[in-house]
């Protein structure tokens, strides 16, 4: 027996209110971020991610809030991510009660960022969210790039050399999303999920269309993460999080029950 | 029996979680604090830590903390809890930050957990260790009351404790080596592991804190 794989349901968070799915049947959780993630804590979640897409500064401000009130009432580790530019922002969140935070698109313009916040706050705190997206090579080998703006926009990075030098540079944990996948619910992208945890030594989180349980079984076995991330399989109401512990349990994932 | 808990502050990180997980296992009051008055005035001590253990033992040493520690432990004989980087920055010496010499409460060093790491298989283990891993509770303590042995704790950490006294280990942990989840002495309890961050199990052991008398 060792570490448990973790499961994370993750909020997309929009001027206080969870805009990616919400569970339509109970009123009561109708995109409340706090009680979402109450519920989540009850149901037995490992961690829980928060991802502010919000805009407007007014907008974070309301963001700090929610992640103060989440804090208080959930007794798991909470990482926060979206937006986060500056070692302030950084502050601002774990002030707030963030375990963690996960910075982006800020990595990418900065990466001494990552190193600067690793050594204030220690590595613990700081996960790198990667965005890939396969873009295949001439001769039709399957390479992975780093695009930003929602996977629209390409940096000419790959995807596994920035894994790495991320992790040089100090951050705790990957979060890598596949834009090729997120919201298809068609599972994971096995491929660079595979190519990036043999790439570091440090803990890798997959993201990125989550339909089934077999797919989150899929993340582990086949693409080696140490923690698998999903948002509407869980918000729907389709599936438990104690459903998707039992599930990985009973095809010999160790899950913490 | 009243419970009034000193969070001892020494500026490194954000103590809201254990306050606030404090509060909800039942404490009266919890003052998150480097005040020497309201530490020697409070019924039972917390000393949490997070970040690097140079900037830690700096701060602590800046800001007298280790002399409130000290008094809370031996002069007034307080139940004491130390979390994490706290229950590290305890020990003799820590290899991270290229060494660096720390409290010397309990004999012993911290060490890091190596690169690679792999398990008795020579499956690769990723560091930091981050997340759930069983606690084996290797003697009993009135801090384990309620919790099942082998429960799953949150751990988030690269360097870990190997004390000298194994006596003092309460609670072990493996994880490519062997290492100390939790050790206990007199008044004094220390976990690897973030009770605050660990659900039920880690909310009945802050109860159990704020019930225990300092008695082995």
């Amino acid at each position: 027996m060792g570490l448990a794989k973790r499961i994370i349901p993750c909020l997309d968070v929009e001027n206080g209110r969870v805009v990616k799915g919400v569970n339509f049947v109970d009123i009561r959780d109708a995109g409340d971020p706090v009680e979402i993630a109450i519920r989540y804590n009850e149901q037995g979640a490992d961690e829980i991610t928060f991802l502010d897409i919000t805009a407007s500064h007014e907008g974070r401000e309301t963001t700090v809030h929610t992640v103060e009130q989440i804090a208080e009432n959930v007794f798991i580790p909470l990482t926060v991510g979206g937006g986060i530019r500056t070692v302030e922002d950084i502050r601002t969140m774990l002030n707030a009660g963030a375990d963690k935070v996960s910075i982006n698109t800020a990595a990418i313009h900065n990466p001494e960022l990552v190193r600067q916040s690793a050594e204030r706050f220690g590595s613990q705190c700081i996960v790198v969210a990667i965005d890939a997206k396969r873009v295949d090579d001439v001769d039709g080998a399957p390479r992975y790039e780093i695009f930003t703006h929602g996977g629209r926009k390409p940096t000419g990075i790959d995807a596994v050399a920035w894994a790495r030098k991320m992790a040089e540079l100090g951050a705790g944990e990957v979060l890598l999303t596949s834009m090729d996948r997120d919201g298809t619910r068609d599972g994971f992208e096995l491929g660079v999920t595979r190519a990036i945890t043999d790439a570091v030594e440090i803990p890798v989180i997959a993201s990125g269309g989550v339909g089934n349980l077999q797919h989150l079984v899929e993340g582990i076995t086949l693409g080696g993460a140490d923690a698998v991330l999903a948002a509407s399989i869980f918000h729907f109401g389709e599936y438990t999080v104690p459903e998707a512990k039992a599930y990985m349990a009973e095809r010999g994932i160790e899950v913490r029950l | 029996m009243t419970s009034v808990v000193a969070v001892i502050d020494y500026g490194m990180g954000n103590l809201h979680s254990v306050a606030s997980a404090l509060e909800h296992a039942g404490a009266d009051k919890v003052l998150v604090t480097h005040d020497a008055a309201q530490i020697r005035a409070a019924d039972r001590v917390v000393f949490p830590g997070v970040g690097a253990m140079r900037d830690c033992m700096a701060e602590i040493r800046r800001l007298g903390c280790d002399q409130l520690l000290a008094d809370a432990l031996v002069e007034q004989h307080k139940p004491v809890l130390a979390i994490c980087v706290g229950m590290q920055a305890l020990m003799t010496h820590s290899q991270e930050n290229g060494g660096v010499d720390c409290l010397n409460l309990i004999p012993g060093e911290v060490r890091f957990f190596g690169n690679p790491l792999t398990d008795g298989d020579g499956n690769r283990l990723k560091v930091p260790h981050m997340g759930w891993n069983q606690v084996r509770q290797v003697r009993d303590h009135p801090l384990w009351h309620g919790i099942d042995d082998g429960t799953r704790f949150y751990f988030v950490h690269s360097y870990y404790v190997d004390a000298q006294d194994r006596d003092l280990v309460a609670g072990a942990l493996d994880y490519g080596v062997r290492a100390d989840a939790a050790l206990a002495r007199d008044n004094l309890f220390a976990t690897q592991f973030h009770p605050e961050k660990s659900h039920t199990a880690g909310l009945q052991l802050l109860k159990n804190f704020l019930g225990w008398n300092g008695q082995c």
